[in-house]
């Protein structure tokens, strides 16, 4: 191996981290906020790749319609909490949300994609249409659930990822695409090279997580959503509306998602059941930082992206292998070292 | 004969006859029931009751089949042969993974297990010699004396006799000294630990036995099929019998046979309606099987099974022989020795000094309190008493022997028994079963025998040990009910009658008095005097001035981690620095 097939190694390595770390965090929130463990999020991330490449062919994206039917359901929910009681306003507003939003948003696609727009109509169009799935998704999932044990909602998330999958595939087909990048180009140092596209994505995924990290610390939002993460029930207690904070999360979850699967979509080829991996890769790397600490699931994040593209080179066929049997030692150190188990109640 | 037996009844004869009723067809959906509750019988056992969350089931189903495929065809063994084979290589792998990754805590656990089935299934697809992913082919069928099981009905008889002995094993398991332990494991881990139970030692064991009911499927499994690839064993099965079991009812063996049966038959109808009706297939079914579940599981979390047991009669209560030999005591030391000395305790977090140099001894027959308001680090030295934290300084000794550094099985080994100031009784489990763990170190009995019932002698032992001690707090009426639909107070009792079980020479009382209404202290008073006239030595951490003044013989007064006073109650109530501690100095 030389140097230039190194720093491709590498770059590679940073860019799949940095995509895998964004994942993360939103693992590392949506868990400490609602304690899902969010397995349906690589289908966020694949909704979001396939949307935009949808959209870059000038087609009309199935997840559009995706969104309102599932607003539809939402809304229903929300009619139905309405009809026994008691009769919160706050409920006919929800449902005209969930209902109005997603079909907006359908004929604004339906508008816009035939004509072909430029890059950044489409990367908005993209979030517009995948982001409110979000709320969508905790509205009709786990808002019912909210007390439920975490191995119960683990196995609705795991329930909702087949849900997406398939939905996935109605809606795209089993054809795998790739996004155009947003950036062309390759940058040069001498024998080096650089793909622009892959500095673009470190640079926003820096930026996200400075924004996030602006958020959590200085916006009312954000501090709702720390104490909804520490405490439950004393955020309740001071007026903080949980379910409000899971919707929040899970909007986040999903724009995160969107964001990450338009950028990794320009590396790798993804299918209407790539995000599962993706987002695996994600909640390795938020396990390895203890599913509590922000700045230790990025790290775990670029640690499993250079563990992918450095034996990605070496042993091709056993990579997969090598990325989840590494996991093991890493764990074990991480489990060791976090000292006392807490114990769960059942 | 009840309604549970009945039923029980009515499905082994349905079971025996469906084979010869059902059209083939059905009795291949039968087949594949069955193999999933094999494969699902060991989640609940380990998810369900242990509290370890799995996604490598599959890895072992898939362990099995591979070890029979192999030396079935490549060695040409026979298949009765390859069984025990697949066994052992399942036992094997689930003892080197288990002991490195059942330590793990919370969720690292549920992700290890991902990590390692993800790694088996790439392993064993890129590996020429167990075919990659093309697999094996060419298996023989079984056969049983001299009957060769080469179709879907002759096979049916062998799978689910499988399943039975499967069930049986885990039924007998759990109505067992080891069982109650492994029903403990799950968020009563210290408390059982305090009680002697090896919390690790079991945590492999449980997920060993489910290795082995998941080699079983696999081998079961490879002959019916007659051949193996690894797609069968991969993440999404490992899901899928974690599915089964959460929609069955976790926690119950029955779960595991509905939770196959019914997500086998729905995967078949939702199949054959997206194919008829759509012209379809794929898609469609995988959308309406995850709404299902969710719908499902908004709706009955606690499964199916619950879902019905909840509108049967209680089951039968546990029977208490009456003849049953009674356990091992061990000798009491004479009145007036010492029991237990603390020599200078020191306790610290970082730079906080939660226990400072706090000396007392304990002799035989007293009852010693510690009393302190809130933050003066009484819970820290009952941590650091019973061996759940570790010393910072000092030293503490139990009948003469050094306790410095012990876990708190071994000092519950030297004689020490506690309670617990948040209550840790097993909700679900019956009050005596709940006393019944805390002879746990009398008696020795192993998971083998338990399986094989070669323990019925010493369970008997046990169960009128517990009997006894809830006779002598006076609660034997309630040894039937759930522990969780006692009143607190109750609660607090029973958790002393646990303690007693043990035969301990030091009962460690950690707030008995707290929640309690002022007619239930009065009990308790009661009971504890009378454990002392017993010759009962007894250490009572307290807040509750009035209980402790008039019960116990001496105190230690502690305020910010140092004792500040020490003597018979009605000179400690006098002293100055207590009431300067307690009413906020002197006036």
């Amino acid at each position: 191996m030389n140097s230039i097939i190194a720093l491709l190694l590498i770059q590679d390595g940073l860019t799949m981290g940095a995509v895998y770390a964004l994942l993360a965090l939103v693992l590392v929130m949506v868990f400490s906020v609602t304690r899902v463990i969010l397995v349906a999020q690589g289908e966020l991330v694949s909704y979001g790749a396939l949307t935009m490449a949808s959209l870059q062919a000038g087609h009309l994206p199935g997840t559009a319609l995706i969104a309102v039917a599932g607003g539809v359901i939402a809304a229903a929910m929300e009619l139905w909490a309405y009809a026994r009681g008691p009769r919160s306003r706050t409920h006919l507003v929800a449902a005209a949300l969930y209902v109005l939003v997603p079909l907006a948003v359908f004929g604004l696609v339906a508008a816009l994609a035939p004509q072909g727009s430029g890059a950044f109509v489409r990367v908005l169009l993209t979030l517009l249409i995948v982001v409110p799935l979000g709320p969508i998704l905790y509205r009709v999932a786990f808002q019912p659930l909210a007390s439920a044990p975490v191995l119960v909602l683990l196995i609705v998330a795991v329930a909702l990822h087949f849900v997406l999958t398939g939905l996935g595939l109605i809606a795209f087909g089993a054809e795998g695409v790739r996004v155009a990048p947003l950036i062309d180009g390759m940058l040069r140092f001498g024998p080096y090279f650089l793909s622009a596209q892959a500095l673009f994505t470190i640079a926003i995924t820096l930026a996200l997580i400075a924004a996030l990290f602006v958020f959590f610390g200085s916006t009312l939002s954000g501090k709702a959503l720390r104490a909804t993460a520490f405490n439950e029930v004393g955020a309740r207690l001071v007026g903080i509306s949980t379910t409000g904070s899971g919707l929040l999360a899970f909007s986040l979850a999903a724009l995160i998602g969107t964001v990450s699967g338009i950028l990794i979509g320009s590396f790798a080829t993804i299918y209407y059941d790539t995000g599962f991996i993706i987002g695996l890769k994600g909640f390795v790397a938020a396990i390895l930082g203890g599913l509590g600490s922000y700045p230790l699931a990025a790290f775990g994040a670029v640690l499993v992206g250079l563990l992918e593209s450095g034996s990605s080179f070496f042993a091709s066929a056993f990579k997969d292998v090598l990325v989840f049997a590494l996991i093991i030692p890493i764990l074990m150190w991480r489990s060791f070292s976090a000292g006392h188990a807490e114990e769960e109640e059942e | 004969m009840t309604i549970r037996t009945t039923l029980l009844v009515v499905f082994l004869l349905a079971l025996a006859a469906a084979p010869f009723v059902l059209p083939e067809y059905y009795v291949t959906l039968l087949n594949y029931i069955g193999l999933g509750s094999l494969a699902t019988l060991g989640i609940v056992l380990l998810t369900g009751i242990g509290g370890l969350t799995s996604f490598g089931q599959a890895a072992f189903v898939g362990i099995g089949a591979y070890a029979t495929a192999y030396a079935t065809t490549a060695w040409g063994f026979s298949p009765w042969f390859a069984l025990p084979l697949g066994l052992f290589a399942a036992a094997a792998c689930a003892l080197a993974i288990g002991a490195v990754t059942l330590r793990l805590s919370g969720h690292y656990l549920p992700l290890s297990t991902i990590a390692w089935s993800l790694s088996l299934y790439y392993l064993v697809g890129n590996l020429p010699v167990l075919g990659a992913h093309d697999g094996i082919t060419g298996l023989p069928a079984v056969s049983l004396f001299g009957v060769v099981l080469d179709d879907a009905r002759s096979f049916s008889f062998l799978i689910w006799i499988f399943v039975l002995l499967g069930l049986l094993s885990v039924h007998n398991l759990l109505g067992s000294r080891a069982g109650r332990a492994i029903r403990c494991l799950r968020g009563r881990s210290t408390m059982a630990e305090a009680f002697g139970v090896d919390t690790t030692r079991l945590k492999v064991a449980i997920f060993v036995h489910a290795a082995l009911l998941a080699a079983a499927s696999g081998w079961l499994y490879a002959h019916l099929v007659r051949f193996v690839n690894p797609t069968p064993f991969g993440l999404n099965v490992g899901i899928e019998y974690l599915f089964m079991a959460v929609v069955g009812g976790v926690g119950q063996l029955a779960g595991a046979v509905v939770g196959a049966g019914v997500m086998v038959v729905l995967r078949d109808v939702l199949q054959d309606v997206a194919a008829r009706v759509l012209g379809v297939s794929g898609a469609i079914e995988i959308v309406a099987y995850g709404v299902l579940i969710i719908v499902l599981l908004q709706n009955a979390r606690a499964g199916i099974v619950p879902f019905v047991t909840r509108r049967l009669p209680a089951p039968e209560p546990l029977k208490v022989p009456d003849d049953a030999p009674s356990l091992p005591m061990r000798d009491r030391p004479a009145r007036g020795e010492t029991v237990l000395v603390a020599d200078k305790v020191v306790r610290r977090f970082g730079g906080l000094v939660a226990v400072n140099e706090v000396s007392f001894t304990l002799k035989a027959g007293e009852i010693l309190g510690v009393i302190g308001p809130n933050g003066a680090g009484k819970s820290t030295l009952f941590n650091l008493l019973s061996g759940v934290l570790p010393l910072t300084g000092g030293a503490i000794s139990v009948l003469g022997r050094a306790a410095n550094g012990l876990t708190s099985r071994a000092i519950a080994r030297l004689g020490l028994a506690r309670t617990f100031q948040h209550v840790q009784l097993r909700g679900d489990m019956s009050v005596l079963e709940n006393v019944a763990l805390g002879a746990h170190m009398r008696s020795r009995k192993g998971i083998l025998s338990a399986i094989l019932r070669l323990d019925r002698k010493e369970e008997g032992a046990l169960l009128a040990e517990a009997l006894r001690q809830l006779e002598r707090v006076g609660l034997a009426d309630s040894r039937n009910v759930p522990a969780g639909s006692l009143a607190l107070g109750q609660q607090r009792i029973v958790e002393i009658a646990r303690a007693l079980a043990s035969d301990p020479v030091v009962l460690l009382l950690d707030e008995p008095a707290a929640g309690l209404r002022y007619h239930e202290k009065q009990a308790l008073a009661a009971l504890l005097d009378s454990l002392r006239a017993e010759g009962m030595s007894i250490l009572i951490v307290e807040h509750d001035m009035d209980f402790v003044m008039n019960l116990v013989d001496r105190l230690v007064v502690m305020e910010f981690g140092r004792p500040i006073a020490s003597g018979v109650p009605g000179a400690v109530q006098n002293d100055p620095a207590v009431l300067e501690a307690y009413l906020g100095g002197a006036v």
